[in-house]
């Protein structure tokens, strides 16, 4: 692979190579256990990634006092090797204020970075570092980190672990984390393939307790088992398998949701300047493509003036982002939209052009390309619930949405504007004779519209890409959710949010992606075609106003 | 509005490219309007060589295509310095087809006919490739097509200097399969005609390769699509069956970013379930959160890290000749790099700018290329080219983990499809045919004219 006509091409392989040539006496004539004699730090040093790998581990498992700072320089990309092979094998920790020798840790003079080589991380080598830092977090006094250390041997079930699980359970009081230390044994012992029969089987019922998707994994990949060993595991595979299912049920129902919610929030501001108002609204998903902008100003500010700040980031950006977008939705509705009332067309087609010049505008101030808007911590991962995974920025999004929702009925079922705004839809000259005054009414109410559409915003550019296209991507499903819902019913849109949300997630893993989509459209059009009114048409006076 | 949603839609929109292309060659079919062949060739011989850049400078693919427009300048530029080709200055002539594919079509025949271009270095979409084929084939031209692409196709007035898929595909499937050790596969991509023919073509493969068919699973999903989560569910679901389970995406440029955020809030890793992706290089990266897909790999035949003295100079230009440090240089890039060199050599070799016999004197020049080797022109008016698997680094650069050992010779007719794998191209004589049946013997497209 590094041969013939490669070998010169570029340095690390020209170097790769004459390491691997050095070193192929050694590494072929001794089993890979009796390579020990060599320094884990040379290992390090050198250019095959199996290497640095076996390095790594055995730095971890050496109790070398220098082990933690190497193994984190190694991974912040903080760790240099000579660019040259010496037999010495230096190995350099780049510091904020120079270079440390990483065998002592002591300062080491100035460096020149042409002969310094930064030590690359494949994904042998991370893999090997994540194994590493769990061994090392395994004594730490945090029990979280503990913990999570155990866990992380769990997935990795890497034999050569064994020992340093068995001292950890030693000293090990906590009981969670003890019990996730005999799992994490049983499945090093597993992947071993070693020890009796009868301590398989129990290392089989041991890790079966789980019954997760990393267990599954770990019993279809033994291969090799005495019979007895090899039928318990088919059992236990089974009996993952029938949980997994149930729980594979409740898994499309919280995705279901958390599209629905995502719909819901897209939906929810042209609930109100379509559903309410009857404008036709082609530009409300630029109000959505301007809070996610607005989020990236907002945290590209956040960064160079109070960076302490950063994490809650985001959450400054919902009201600005509810400012901004209603601003400029108040300020569209004075200059364009109050000359179209009545004149659907006419508004559709304004609108539209309006959406076009809204997105060449950002893209001429911020250029083509996606802007970075960076999740926070608390948005990241996820959280495990039984057999479920739910990823915590989706949760927060559903949580976000339902308080949007909740407040925006709140404020028109009880508060001052909310109740000009229903007097106004419902009999607008009556409302003016008691004194509203529906031109103000109006612009507000397109621009609460603007605003809660900007909010919803600042929650798409945490799962979607920043961009000026962004709006284009919701504005057809924001229309489907009002129209099915029924125009002018918040409820409706509610419903039909997540009754979209939910079939598009069940017919998914059957259909696929396309298809999805492509049945739930038709479905759609059926619905339509029985019910124009949609789900919860609205009743009375208020239907023929 | 349907081209508006997506951003980085690279190579064809399937009936869209067949429509368009219909459109061409229905607008082709207007006498009138076309002068003929003749006419078309006659670039003049004396005075400013005219070079036609065909790339989109606005719209949904500018994203990709206008750093192509300031590669091009700037190579231009640097010939003039050194004096131009055969004591000639060069001259560039920029239009803007505006992300639209018949307007490509329209431009292309504007370069020709009007300004009597010398050749046209552009397009980036399949689609926007097959709208001009026929304006270049009727006039004679010749288009220089620096982007990776589905192949099946090979005319004899275009060079294409980007990847066929055996320089790409292939041995990024070969680097899962023999160096990470994948056992499982999953074919992740865009609904539309490049992700279908190549996982097409991988499917056959894979086959090929003893793969059985309960240990492939493939998925599409539209463009611009943002929902991943039951998508990356059953990946996660079809990876636990106890053999190593790999990604080949073909997931289209905005899509991925919500891809890998998924697969990072699921808790896959790259050292569980790595993903190689074909659509993702450093343009793509600039400028978003990288974080999520660090340790995933891409396979490119060029990557700005690459450790060459020539490459570090040529992107020094680059960036001094935008006068920016934060742009970066990519595959299609190096692309445009290597085919300009090569037609200034074919030029002078010719001592002439007409097609035919510049189109004649490509063929076997070779040039060097920013990884260190040589790349020639084959008669398939394909590069020989390396094929390199990187690592996605947290700064928006890759590593590169692996290379072929020496460079690859393009295959456009798959030999893994059984339409054409009987089927080669070599514009040379005898044969001067671009889809010669080996087995019957028998050319299926033009011959020469």
């Amino acid at each position: 692979m590094f041969g013939g006509s490669t070998g010169g091409r570029s340095r690390p392989h020209l170097i790769r190579g004459l390491v691997v040539a050095a070193l192929l006496a050694l590494v072929l004539a001794l089993p890979a256990a009796a390579r020990v004699g060599n320094d884990p730090f040379t290992d390090i040093a050198a250019t095959n990634f199996d290497l640095v790998a076996h390095g790594v581990q055995q730095l971890a498992v050496s109790g070398s006092p220098r082990a933690a700072a190497v193994i984190s320089a190694l991974r912040d990309g903080h760790l240099f090797a000579s660019r040259w092979p010496r037999p010495d094998a230096p190995l350099y920790i780049r510091t904020t204020d120079g270079f440390v020798d990483a065998r002592t840790g002591l300062k080491v003079a100035a460096l020149a970075p042409v002969n310094l080589r930064l030590v690359i991380v494949a994904d042998s080598v991370r893999a090997a570092i994540d194994t590493a830092e769990a061994a090392l977090d395994l004594f730490s006094k945090d029990t979280a980190a503990r913990q999570s250390a155990a866990n992380a041997l769990f997935q990795s079930a890497d034999a050569g672990a064994l020992p340093l699980i068995e001292r950890a359970l030693t000293t090990e009081h906590d009981a969670a984390v003890r019990r996730v230390l005999r799992e994490a044994q049983a499945a090093a012992l597993l992947k071993s393939g070693t020890g009796s029969s009868s301590a398989r089987l129990a290392a089989v019922r041991n890790v079966a307790a789980r019954a997760d998707l990393s267990v599954r994994s770990l019993l279809s990949s033994l291969q090799g088992q005495p019979p007895a060993v090899a039928a318990a595991i088919g059992v236990a595979i089974q009996h993952i398998d029938r949980r997994l299912q149930l729980w594979g049920l409740a898994e499309d129902v919280y995705y279901g949701l958390s599209l629905g919610a995502v719909l819901l929030l897209a939906a929810t501001g042209l609930a109100i300047t379509f559903g309410v108002m009857g404008v036709i609204n082609m530009a409300h998903g630029e109000m959505v493509m301007i809070g996610a902008y607005t989020t990236f100003v907002v945290q590209q500010l956040i960064v160079s003036f109070a960076p302490a700040l950063d994490d809650v980031g985001l959450l400054l950006a919902v009201p600005t982002a509810f400012l901004v977008a209603g601003g400029l939705g108040v300020v569209i509705e004075r200059t364009l939209i109050r000359f179209l009332y009545g004149r659907p067309l006419e508004t559709l087609l304004a609108t539209w052009g309006l959406s076009l010049i809204l997105q060449q505008a950002v893209r001429s101030i911020f250029g083509p390309t996606n802007q970075d808007v960076s999740s926070p911590a608390w948005m990241s991962g996820s959280v495990a619930l039984g057999g479920l995974t739910l990823t915590v920025n989706r949760l927060w999004i559903i949580l976000f949405a339902a308080l949007v929702l909740g407040a925006l009925m709140a404020t028109l079922r009880w508060g001052g504007l909310g109740r000009s705004i229903r007097a106004v839809t419902q009999n607008r000259r009556m409302a003016a004779v008691m004194g509203i005054r529906t031109p103000l009414i109006d612009a507000l109410t397109f621009g609460l519209g603007s605003g809660i559409a900007g909010m919803a915003g600042v929650a798409l550019s945490q799962i979607d890409n920043v961009s000026p296209n962004l709006g284009q991507n919701y504005i057809i499903d924001s229309f489907l959710v009002v129209v099915l819902g029924g125009v002018g019913n918040l409820w409706g849109t509610l419903f039909a949010a997540m009754a979209l949300g939910v079939v598009d997630k069940f017919v998914e893993p059957f259909e696929g992606a396309v298809l999805a989509k492509i049945l739930v459209l038709v479905f759609l059009i059926l619905f339509i075609q029985r019910r124009p009114q949609g789900l919860f048409p609205l009743k009375g006076r208020a239907a023929e106003a | 509005m349907s081209s508006e949603g997506f951003t980085i839609n690279r190579r064809q929109l399937g009936l869209l490219g067949a429509g368009f292309t219909a459109a061409a060659a229905g607008l082709g079919a207007i006498p009138d309007l076309i002068p003929r062949a003749k006419a078309a060739s006659a670039v003049p011989e004396t005075g400013p060589i005219k070079v036609g850049i065909l790339h989109s400078l606005s719209g949904t693919m500018a994203i990709s295509e206008a750093p192509l427009k300031d590669v091009m300048l700037m190579l231009i530029a640097q010939q003039n310095a050194k004096g131009g080709v055969m004591g000639r200055q060069l001259q560039p002539v920029v239009v803007d087809p505006a992300s639209n594919w018949p307007l490509f079509a329209e431009k292309a025949k504007q370069l020709l006919s009007i300004d009597k271009v010398a050749a046209v270095f552009g397009c980036w979409t399949s689609v926007s490739r097959k709208s001009v084929l026929p304006v270049f084939e009727e006039l004679n031209g010749i288009l220089l097509y620096p982007v990776q692409y589905e192949g099946q196709e090979c005319s004899r007035n275009v060079f294409y200097t980007g990847a066929a898929p055996n320089q790409q595909a292939i041995p990024a499937v070969d680097y899962l399969m023999n160096q990470v050790g994948v056992k499982r596969w999953v074919l992740e991509g865009t609904d539309y005609v490049y992700p279908r023919t190549t996982n097409k073509i991988l499917e056959a493969y894979l086959k090929s390769k003893g793969i059985a068919l309960a240990d492939i699973m493939i998925n599409y999903t539209p463009f611009g699509y943002s929902d991943w989560q039951s998508e990356v569910a059953r990946i996660k679901g079809f990876g636990s069956a106890g053999k190593k389970t790999g990604v080949v995406s073909t997931i289209n440029g905005d899509a991925n970013v919500p891809f890998y955020k998924e697969l990072g809030n699921q808790g896959i890793k790259a050292t569980d379930i790595p993903v190689v992706a074909f659509s993702v290089g450093e343009q793509e990266l600039a400028g978003i959160d990288t974080k999520p897909l660090v340790g995933h790999l891409a396979a490119w035949n060029y990557f700005e890290s690459v450790d060459t003295p020539l490459n570090k100079e040529v992107v020094a230009a680059f960036q001094k000749s935008v006068d920016s440090d934060k742009r970066v240089f990519n595959d299609p890039m190096e692309a445009h790099y290597i085919g300009f060199n090569m037609w200034v050599k074919a030029v002078e070799k010719a001592e002439t700018t007409e097609h035919d016999a510049v189109i004649d004197a490509m063929i076997g020049v070779a040039y060097p290329n920013l990884t260190g080797d040589f790349s020639t022109m084959m008669p398939n008016h394909h590069l020989t080219k390396p094929v390199l698997i990187g690592e996605v680094q947290g700064n928006g650069q890759f590593n590169i983990v692996w290379q072929t050992p020496g460079l690859v010779v393009a295959q456009p007719w798959s030999p893994y499809l059984p339409e054409s794998k009987d089927l080669i191209g070599d514009w040379l004589p005898p044969m001067a045919c671009g889809s010669y049946d080996v087995v019957v013997g028998k050319c299926l497209g033009k011959h020469k004219a």
